[in-house]
């Protein structure tokens, strides 16, 4: 790691409202950076999905979420580790389909946090066995003249 | 952050919902029982008032969408206002604009329900 990086590591129980905790914390460290308003809102969004997806489908038995922030001069990645039985993208797309089929299906099936990080956020890679589950996400700041 | 309220106000032949706070599951299921005690009470122009909520995870946004459903099935309409940037990308990502209004303000929300 070099001089200008910075880890901060966090474990936050599989809880409701734990993962407002993540947000916090990735609101702090983002506010640090310097990222703008908006841009902490985003990270804010994409932790708390992140989080949600672990408390949703790990089945890990510690019932925890590990959460590994990586601070550098231009960008603040972060890794959400669970150690349950592991999940597959297409899951994590469709985990709350709502209501009785109707009229609006386009709107229903778009119910998803993964859409929404990857919207939000530069990169994501999912990392999957029966062992785990890694969510790694990079933001990127943006340059000046565009916040 | 997560200190959530929710206040009714009724005018008329709309209803205006604001909420405060986190909109996760839990107050968006208190959102969706106040919507659905407006629409069983005759009101079917709604508006939402997403000011002073701080953050809407995709499981609120869900609960947002079954709102829209339920008043499309009474030919009814909704607009929300007070939407921060992030809130309104997500919105449009996630197609609510297809079905419901954004606009910046509760008056011009009304104005155009």
């Amino acid at each position: 790691m070099s001089d200008t990086e910075k880890h901060v590591i966090l474990t936050i129980p599989m809880h409701p409202d734990m993962e407002l905790a993540a947000a916090k914390t990735a609101s702090v460290l983002a506010e640090l950076m310097d990222f703008g308003e908006g841009e902490v809102e985003e990270i804010q969004l994409a932790i708390i999905e992140t989080c949600i997806n672990a408390f949703e489908h790990s089945q890990s038995d510690d019932q925890e979420v590990h959460i590994d922030f990586l601070l550098k001069d231009d960008e603040l990645q972060f890794k959400v580790t669970d150690r349950g039985v592991g999940i597959s993208p297409d899951t994590l797309d469709g985990r709350r389909l709502l209501g009785s089929p109707g009229i609006h299906t386009d709107l229903r099936k778009r119910g998803r946090g993964l859409q929404i990080i990857k919207t939000l956020m530069d990169e994501v890679d999912i990392e999957s066995s029966p062992n785990g589950t890694t969510v790694s996400v990079i933001k990127r700041k943006r340059r000046t003249e565009e916040t | 952050m997560n200190k959530f309220d929710i206040q009714i106000r009724e005018d008329g032949d709309h209803a205006v919902i604001e909420t405060a706070g986190y909109l996760n599951d839990s107050l968006g299921e208190q959102l969706s029982e106040k919507a659905r005690e407006l629409i069983k009470n005759g009101y079917t122009q709604l508006v939402i008032n997403l000011e002073k909520t701080t953050l809407i995870n995709s499981i609120g946004i869900s609960i947002l969408i079954e709102i829209i459903e339920a008043l499309h099935e009474r030919e009814g309409a909704l607009n929300f206002c007070g939407l921060s940037d992030t809130q309104e990308r997500t919105f449009r990502m996630m197609a609510l604009a297809k079905y419901a209004g954004i606009f910046p303000d509760e008056e011009s929300a009304i104005a155009n329900l």
